[in-house]
Order: structure tokens, then sequence, then C-alpha cells
């Protein structure tokens, strides 16, 4: 029994420690009364996939602030827990579930890999919590205690694939990271190329630590493509630009991609690196609206950082404003009753009005095709208004199955 | 033709990689017989030492240079206040660098922030046929092979290799010759240290900068080194080989996964036939 007691009491202390050492900040509220209302936020501050999470991490408490000053929700504060997950999936699974029980957080904003998604998943289910996911994916989830505020394949890549068909030619070859993301998204560039009158010639996948890309690159030069794709992931992978500028050269092959500038790479490389490649994505800092161009002021002086800002900042700030009008609506911050509001709520944000989509629970938005410039950021090409997340309203429904809760996968 | 060209590239390409980022480890581990956990991290430090000295306005050669002569003295300053306590105690010597490499993470990201950072050293490319190939790739396959002769010809022809030679082998005898024994502990530490700075350096334009980044090379110097076997140098230089025709022809006709899967396949099947490593039953050299 003692052995037991010092067991937990030992389990207990090193929990302890552990949130000290790892929530970074537990943002206060200051200005309404009342009890607060916790959320929680699980992002990748360290590790290889920090490069996605370090603007978001920051935006999403800006947003807090932004509400907490402007009166609170429901006339009460709203506090923030952070976590960070360290680029590793068993961290999600554990900060998500201490945030569901301890903490007792009415929504998780949490997880930018599609894995580390699928691992807290099935924990908001079991303590029936709500997920908001504020990152680019492959689709498909179904299930009511998952939000999707950014872009899927059909809202992405069905503009982007035919411009670039059309701008670079019909041969493409594509490279991705090796996991579920790229996977689907490469079946997606691929389906999209063909429906536009071209061929892929070459797929290829790579671990996530692979920074090597010397092979592949003389494999693409005797292949011979018009345009290469990129869908890879993390900074080992990012290692891939600049070698491919240093070889071929966007000059003779061009490169499209529906990942580079999601982690600012364009940011981290020289201008003959990063310029010239082609994307479409909900933000970019050079988007010509005055929303967009407010939101950029606000962030660099909230975070005192005057580099690119970025999309998953703006998914960040897009997610929390969305949860807070569900919850206005709802009159009720506890998820059942935030689920059951979403329907329909809206927040005209920095990219662009966005709305939820009730069968769904992912996002209408507006989106822009850009191209990367030679001063770190992007060149707005056109914008493609309200685009519907066709690929999962095709295959969910949740209006008509509630209960839902798988991820269904495009079959090409 | 062309095609042979990008096959003796790649191989050339992967071998010049073993050996650069194995070189420091061969003095660290098959010299001197420290189990240096931190050595992918000593790498890492390489690769910021460079970026740190170009962003101060250095150009990119003198930067490697400062990056090796920094690393260097970072190598020289550990062995002083860690290593030198734990000679011939392989697990706490396992326990402390493994310390040390959290340790330098978490340095360099205080420092430097977690981003990951470009170093750029365009050197424009040389064209065979529809291949081209990075003017810079084959200056760093060619310094590897400097670095490795230069090693070499330290240890062969210098009194001071051969101080560092007999102090290795019998540090008592050596001592009783009337040898600081524990300067050249030190000395030998430090330039391990900066043959991995070098590396670190060299790399840095390839990869880009991490702090996280010396995980990936931290295993496949090891192997490298393991592989080689009792004479650190030549066996070096001979697992690299292996390793790098196996690596660059099967990476370049399959894919990557296939060749570093391939590459792993031969280090077992060699260290199932020859346990001591390709150098086991060799009698002298280094």
């Amino acid at each position: 029994m003692s052995l037991l007691m010092n067991r937990r009491k030992f389990f207990h202390t090193a929990t302890g420690a552990l949130v000290m050492a790892s929530s970074a900040s537990v943002l206060k509220a200051a200005g309404a009364d009342g009890e607060p209302i916790r959320i929680a936020n699980i992002l990748d501050r360290t590790g290889g996939l920090n490069i996605y999470s370090l603007k978001q991490i920051q935006a999403v408490s800006m947003a807090v602030e932004e509400i907490n000053a402007a009166g609170g929700l429901l006339g009460r504060p709203i506090e923030l827990v952070f976590y960070d997950s360290q680029s590793n999936n068993q961290m999600n699974s554990q900060y998500m579930t201490q945030a569901l029980v301890r903490d007792k957080a009415a929504a998780v904003f949490a997880g930018v890999t599609s894995s580390s998604r699928e691992v807290m998943r099935p924990i908001a289910k079991k303590f029936r919590g709500l997920l908001f996911y504020n990152s680019m994916y492959e689709g498909g989830v179904c299930d009511k205690r998952h939000v999707c505020v950014a872009q899927v394949p059909a809202q992405q890549l069905a503009p982007l694939v035919p411009a670039v068909v059309e701008s670079y030619g019909k041969k493409a070859f594509i490279i991705g990271a090796d996991y579920v993301y790229p996977h689907t998204t490469a079946k997606w560039i691929q389906k999209y190329t063909r429906e536009a009158g071209g061929e892929d010639i070459g797929v290829e996948f790579f671990p996530l630590d692979v920074s090597n890309f010397g092979p592949v690159i003389s494999r693409i030069q005797a292949a011979k493509p018009d345009v290469v794709w990129s869908v890879l992931v993390g900074s080992a992978n990012n290692a891939f630009y600049r070698q491919y500028e240093s070889t071929v050269g966007k000059a003779n092959i061009p490169l499209a991609s529906c990942m580079f500038g999601i982690g600012r790479e364009q940011v981290y490389m020289s201008a003959d690196e990063a310029a010239g490649i082609m994307n479409t994505t909900p933000f970019h800092d050079d988007l010509p609206t005055d929303k967009a161009q407010e939101f950029v002021r606000n962030f660099k002086a909230y975070s005192g950082e005057d580099d690119y800002v970025g999309d998953y900042a703006e998914y960040g700030y897009r997610g929390v404003n969305i949860w807070a009008n569900a919850v206005k609506k709802a009159g009720d911050p506890n998820p059942d009753a935030v689920i059951a509001a979403l329907d329909g709520v809206q927040f005209d944000s920095p990219g662009g009005m966005v709305t939820i989509d009730g069968q769904t629970n992912h996002a209408v938005m507006d989106i822009h095709r850009v191209i990367t410039n030679r001063n770190q950021s992007w060149d707005h090409i056109e914008t493609y208004s309200q685009i519907q997340p066709l690929d999962t309203q095709a295959v969910c429904d949740l209006n008509a199955n509630p209960n839902d809760n798988k991820q269904y996968f495009l079959e090409l | 033709m062309n095609e042979l060209i990008i096959y003796l590239y790649q191989i050339a390409f992967s071998l010049g990689l073993f050996i650069l980022i194995s070189l420091g480890l061969a003095i660290i581990f098959g010299m001197m017989g420290v189990i240096n956990l931190a050595q992918g991290e000593f790498i890492m430090l390489g690769a910021y030492f460079c970026l740190f000295s170009m962003q101060a306005g250095f150009p990119f050669w003198a930067s490697v240079i400062l990056a090796s002569l920094g690393v260097g003295v970072f190598g020289i300053i550990v062995e002083r206040l860690l290593i030198r306590f734990l000679y011939g105690r392989i697990m706490d010597t396992l326990l402390a660098t493994w310390g040390l490499s959290l340790f330098m993470v978490g340095l360099v990201t205080t420092v430097f922030g977690p981003s990951e950072a470009g170093v750029e050293a365009q050197l424009g490319k040389i064209w065979f046929g529809d291949y081209s190939i990075a003017t810079y790739n084959l200056v760093l396959i060619l310094l590897a092979f400097v670095m490795l002769g230069l090693t070499y010809c330290l240890w062969r022809f210098t009194k001071f290799g051969l101080i560092v030679r007999g102090t290795m082998q019998n540090p008592k005898m050596s001592a009783a010759m009337g040898i600081n024994t524990k300067r050249y502990y030190m000395l030998t530490f430090g330039l391990g240290s900066a043959l991995t700075g070098f590396a670190g350096a060299m790399i840095a334009p390839i990869v880009g900068n991490q702090p996280t980044m010396g995980v990936f090379y931290v295993a496949k110097a090891f192997i490298t080194v393991i592989s080689g076997g009792q004479l650190p140098l030549l066996g070096t230089f001979i697992a690299s080989t292996i390793f790098g025709i196996t690596d660059g022809i099967i990476s370049f006709a399959s894919t990557q996964v296939v060749g570093e899967i391939c590459v792993l396949l031969v280090a077992i099947l060699l260290l199932r036939l020859l346990p001591k490593g390709i150098t086991g039953r060799f009698k002298r050299g280094f």
C-alpha cells in the first residue's frame, strides 16, 4: 500500500513538474469578470515540425487577448493553456488528455500533422471534448467533435492544378513526404492533372528525416517533366529546395507546391532558392485587402517580430474566432452546445469570409493563388471566391449521421 | 555516358558525406574510445557556427574555417569539463554525452530560435547532357578526401601524430617517457571536434540548419566507424566506400529509402561476418 501511495505521489509530482516545464504560458485573463472559460492550445514549439506552429501559437494567444480586451466571451474571460507537443505524437496524446480531463478545456486548438490529429480525435470523443484542427490536411474527416478551419485538397488543388498545367505544361513529377497527407494529396494532384489533360510521369515519397535529394533530382532530370510538384514536409525535407535550385533550377523545370510557404520556408531560404514556386493559400501577407493588412500589422506588433506572418498564423486566429462566435451563438461554452451551434457560424477573417459547413464541420473560404517573390513573400495572382470543401462533402454528412467518427480516403 | 557520370557522382557524393560525418568520430571514438553521443550535435554546432560567422559578415569559406576552429575549441572545453573525468568509463561517458547533446540542442534553440535557418553557398552547376551537378557538391567531395588525407598525414608523418598514437595505444608507457598524456588527450579530442565542426559547416548549405539536425547523422557516423573496426582512418575509409557505393547506386536506381535500408543491411552483414569490423584482423596501420 505504501509503495502504491509513493508511486502515486511520485507520479503526481512528476506530472506536475512536467507541466510546469512544458506549459509555457497560462494566459491570465484581464478585463472581464466571472469564472474563466478555459481553452487549450497544443502545438509544436520545438522539434522538426515547429516551422508550422511557431506563428500559430502566437496568433492563438493574440486572438484570445483581443477577445478578452473586448470584454470576454458571454461576460467571462478566456483562459488559455499552452502545451508544447514537441513534434511528438505521444505528447499530443498526453496533453490532449490533460487538457480535457484536468484543465476541462471547453475547446482544444491542436495539431499540425494528420497523425497527431488522428491521435487526438479518439481522446476528444472519449472525454466529449471539441478539437479545432487549424491546419490544412488531406480532407475526409467526418467527426462532429473535430472542426477544420483550413483548406482541404478540393479547395487548394482544384484551382491550383489546372493553373499549373496551363502555365508550366502537362507532364508532372510528384515528390512528397511519406505519410498520409502527402500520399492523399499526391492522388489529388494526379487526379486533377489528368482532368486538366496532363499526365503524372513519376511519384515518389521520402521519410520525414531525408535531407539528401541528390538521387531523386537526377531521376527527375532523366524523366524530363514540365513541372515538379513538391508535397515535402518538415525542415529536413526542405533541403530539397536548396538542392533543386543548385542542380536543376526552377528556370529549367518550374516547381509547384501545395506545401511550400506553409512553414514560412521562403523566409529561411535565399531569394534564388525560394522565388517562383506556385501555390494556393487561404491567406498570405501580401493579400491586397484592408482586413489582411490590418491583421499583419497587428500580429507584427503583438509578436514583436517583423518577418513573414503566413497562413498558419491566420488559421489559429480564425479558429479561435470561429469558436468564439459559435460560443456566442450557443450562449454556452460547453463542447456539446458549441457543436450544436457550429453550422453556419461565420467569421470575417483576414483571408476572407469563413463559414462553417455543418454537414462536415469544415469551412467555406476564399482561396488565393500566389507565387513566391524575391522578398520572402508572395505575389498575388488571383482570388477564387468562397470555395466549398467538396471532397469532404462528397463523403461526409454529419446532419444525417451525427455519430459518424471516421476519416474517408480518396479512391482513384 | 552521362548516365555513368551521374552514377559515379552519386557514389562519390554519398561516399564523401560518409567520410565527412564520420571522420571526427573516427578520432573521438575510433582512436580515443570515447562514445560521444553528442557527435551529431557537434555537427549541428559546426553548421550554426558557420551561419553565425556568415551573419557577422565573413565570407563562406572563412566561416567554414571559423566553424572548425570554434567547434574545436568547444570540444577542448568539453574535454576539460566533462570527458577527461570519464576515460574508460563507457556507460558514464554514454550518459554524460547524451546529456550534453540535449543541453546543446537546448542552448542552440535558445540562442538561434527553434526555426530552420539557411546558409547560402551557390557555386553554380555543371551540365552533363540532361543532367546537372551542383559545383558545391563536387567541392564537398574533394574536401572530404582532402581532410581524410590531411588527417592521415598528420598521424603518419608528424611528431605530434606519433605522440598521439603512442598515447592512445599505451598511455602509461607514454607518460613514463615524459609525455604529458592529458594534454594530448585534450588536443586529440579538440581535433576530432574540429573535423566534426568542419563537416557541419560543409553540409549546412545543402541541408539547412536546425537545432535538431544532429540526430540525422549520429547513427550514420557510429555505424561507419564501428563497421570500420580497430583502425579508425583506414576502417572509416573502407566502410564509407562500401556504404557510399551501396547507397549511391541503389538510391539512384531505386529510391533513397531502399538505399538506406541496403546500407543498414550491408552493415549488419559486415558485422556478422567480421564482428570486429572490417579492419579487425589487420595487424598494423591506423
